[in-house]
């Protein structure tokens, strides 16, 4: 069981990194801050630079 | 695990992994099971990984769990972040898997089957996983520098140059080419191209979820999309079967050409968070969810091949695209068995990720195994389909015929029978008016995939739904490359123009972003408007160019990495990478030539102008005239430039060997990492 509950986790943890969720709870700590619209919309900022110039490939 | 049973373990694979290739590679006549494609490439990724990979390891790349990696030492909770292995290795597959290896091997498979698969398994094995594994611990070691970074600082600046240039031109065949199969999948479809079109208010939907509803909430939000999106795959077939909406959602090729070019225009000005990133989580969700289905349909379903092993068009003749095997299956398939374009991803974001350099070879070597896999499903998808109903779909009315009789009757006639009333029943079955000359590998590929899908889900009468699923599965994750990598050239040419004149640097001022965007737009739509109004289908002469700009991007990173292994004192293990560039030296330098000089039309770009001039010109034909010119021009330009990269690493490596000039690397000097174990 305990192995099974360390994979959900990791792909738990995979699918937050991959969709930026992890990002965005990095973000909410280095600022201190709690979530809230406006604290997404200057993530989306910071964040923009990032996302704009990542490649997707063929 | 105990040595003797590892041993057994490593017998017992070796075994099954033999019987299989020699059942893939021997058998002829009958049909085959879909399973032994996939015990063959199990055991051959096993292989690979366990032996060949430890052995790159240990021997030439000298892997150290005690140097603190870029993500440890500029770990800044951005851009460089220690992160878990698997994690890693998620992100990074999920930036390499694209269009690629889905399209190739589903035109390269009017080989048959065998060809395809043989090259995919030694590629991937050999060359594509290699290029991928040292490139991202060649990047580690160096801060995390992209390719054209490194190939400045290690072959010289043309080196530098001439990446970059690489980079652009791929960047502007590949949008053309991925346009151009979509096109080809949504014309007279107005299924498709109501579902697809949804998308787009359903992307837009999503990124005002996440900015004012949910903020941050992506996964919760890509759910979302991704029922909407179902229920507009399940509300296209009411739009196909109304007749006014199906008229308004009937278009043909140069009218869908046309709003594929506004959108991406569109798209590459608009904000990031309004269209591209929702655009992109939606398409990554159904991209792996739908990667992940199709790899347990197959197993389980372990459907039979009807492809013969070998085609009759192995000679060169075939209708999707002129040409014999060598070299022309080994640039069909780049993606899947070596991509040039994964060496800028393992150069890019994720070795900015790494905990610690024993984790390289499972994310560089590990995830590349996983796209090669993706394209061996691919083949199996294709080779699934009866090799007539195959080549119906994809071959351009110019070479079978404009009529369902003449098609039928040129495709009958070469040895691989269908009907008329049978490819109509097919169409039927799939919610479409005709299946007909619909090439570029998509259709087709959602074929095979409805096919493997509707014998267990639902059976034929959810045959329409799984169809147009993995059309717009397809046509998604290709939007999501259409939008990415136009705003991605726009940087790229930005960033150029900016040494110019500094105001066209500047990402955010307006003049200089829709200057840009039209630029870059401009300048594949040239090619998807060729491919678009090519009697030839247009995938005929794009996707071989499309291949040798990747596989030259190839050529250039693994002379990178060879200069960086013999001038690192390992000459003697550089064959590891110098083969695989001699490879693909000989594959590209040959297609190239054939591209340009074979004296077939249906071949040689020159040929063909020399064919249209014979004949009295017309508008159409005086197009043709220019397009082949400009894909000469455009192939001789990219193998100009890569040679000169070659010259002057060969001239590098003979100048280190001989002992003329010092063998300076340029890594990152070593400091200890101060991460436990239980850190990462």
């Amino acid at each position: 069981m305990k192995p099974l509950r360390k994979a959900l986790r990791i792909l738990i943890a995979a699918l937050q990194e991959i969709f930026d969720e992890s990002a965005y709870a990095r973000f909410l700590r280095r600022r201190q801050i709690d979530s809230s619209a406006s604290a997404y919309a200057a993530f989306c900022r910071e964040r923009e630079a990032v996302v704009s110039r990542r490649a997707r490939c063929c | 695990m105990n040595r003797s049973l590892a041993v057994l373990l490593w017998v017992a694979i070796s075994v099954v992994g033999a019987s299989a290739i020699g059942m893939v590679a021997i058998h002829r006549g009958e049909p085959i099971n879909a399973l032994w494609l996939v015990a063959a490439a199990t055991c051959c990724y096993a292989f690979g990984y366990r032996f060949y990979s430890k052995f790159i390891a240990a021997k030439i790349l000298c892997l150290d769990p005690r140097r603190a990696t870029p993500a440890e030492r500029l770990e800044n909770g951005r851009d460089f972040l220690v992160t878990n292995k698997w994690v890693v290795f998620g992100h990074h597959f999920a930036a390499i898997a694209g269009p690629g290896p889905l399209v190739g091997p589903v035109l390269a498979a009017q080989f048959g089957y065998l060809p395809g698969t043989l090259w995919i398994l030694v590629g991937a094995v050999f060359a594509g996983c290699v290029q991928d594994f040292v490139i991202l611990l060649f990047s580690v070691r160096r801060d995390g520098k992209s390719l054209t970074e490194m190939a400045k600082e290690e072959t010289g600046v043309l080196g530098g140059v001439v990446a970059y240039a690489a980079v652009i031109a791929i960047l502007v065949i590949l949008l053309a080419v991925v346009a151009l199969v979509i096109v080809n999948a949504l014309k007279d479809s107005p299924w498709g191209t109501f579902t697809i079109a949804m998308t787009i208010p359903i992307a837009l939907l999503m990124g005002v979820y996440l900015r004012r509803i949910r903020p941050g909430k992506v996964l919760e939000s890509s759910v979302l999309g991704f029922v909407l999106v179902l229920l507009a795959i399940w509300g296209g077939q009411w739009v196909s079967h109304t007749p006014s909406l199906a008229r308004t959602f009937t278009l043909t090729a140069p009218a869908l050409a046309v709003l594929l070019l506004i959108y991406a225009f569109a798209a590459s000005a608009m904000p990031v968070w309004l269209l591209l990133a929702p655009r992109d989580y939606l398409s990554t969700f159904v991209k792996l969810g739908t990667i992940g289905l199709l790899a347990i349909g197959i197993v389980v379903m372990h459907p039979t091949l009807h492809m013969p092993a070998l085609s009759r068009f192995v000679d060169g003749t075939g209708p999707i695209f002129a040409g014999k095997i060598f070299p022309f299956a080994f640039i069909t398939i780049a993606c899947g068995a070596i991509s040039g374009f994964h060496s800028l991803i393992s150069s890019g974001t994720t070795p900015k990720l790494i905990a610690r350099e024993t984790e390289i070879p499972m994310v560089g070597y590990g995830a590349m195994i996983a796209e090669s896999a993706v394209a061996i499903m691919a083949v199996i998808a294709a080779c699934v389909l009866q090799p007539g109903v195959y080549f119906a779909v994809n071959s351009p009315a110019g070479v079978v015929g404009q009529t369902a009789a003449a098609a039928t009757a040129s495709i009958s006639n070469w040895g691989y029978p269908v009907t008329a009333a049978q490819m109509q029943a097919l169409a039927q079955a799939v919610g479409e008016q005709t299946l007909f000359n619909r090439t570029g590998g998509a259709p087709a590929f959602a074929l095979g995939m409805a096919h493997i899908f509707s014998q267990s889900l639902g059976g034929t009468t959810l045959m329409a739904v799984w169809y147009h699923f993995a059309v717009m599965f397809e046509a998604l994750f290709i939007l999501t490359v259409l939008d990415a990598g136009t705003r991605v050239a726009r940087f790229m040419i930005q960033d150029a123009l900016g040494h110019l004149y500094a105001p066209l640097g500047r990402t955010s001022w307006y003049p200089s972003i829709l200057a840009t965007s039209a630029l870059i737009v401009a300048s594949w739509g040239v090619f998807l408007w060729q491919g678009v109004k090519d009697p030839l289908g247009g995938i005929n002469s794009l996707w071989p160019l499309f291949g040798i700009a990747n596989q030259l991007l190839a050529t250039v990173a693994l002379c990178v990495a060879t200069t960086i292994i013999i001038k690192s004192g390992r000459a003697r293990y550089s064959p590891v990478t110098l083969v695989p560039l001699c490879w693909l030296v000989v594959v590209t330098f040959t297609a190239s030539w054939h591209k340009i000089f074979d004296p077939d039309p249906r071949i040689g770009f020159l040929s063909q102008v020399r064919h249209l001039l014979a004949a009295p010109t017309n508008p159409i034909s005086t197009r043709l005239i220019l397009n082949n010119r400009l894909d000469a021009l455009v192939t001789g330009a990219l193998v100009a430039m890569v040679s000169l990269v070659l010259i002057e690493s060969v001239r590098k490596w003979i100048s280190v060997l001989t002992g003329r000039s010092e063998a300076i690397v340029s890594e990152s000097a070593f400091v200890p990492t101060r991460l436990a174990e239980e850190q990462i």
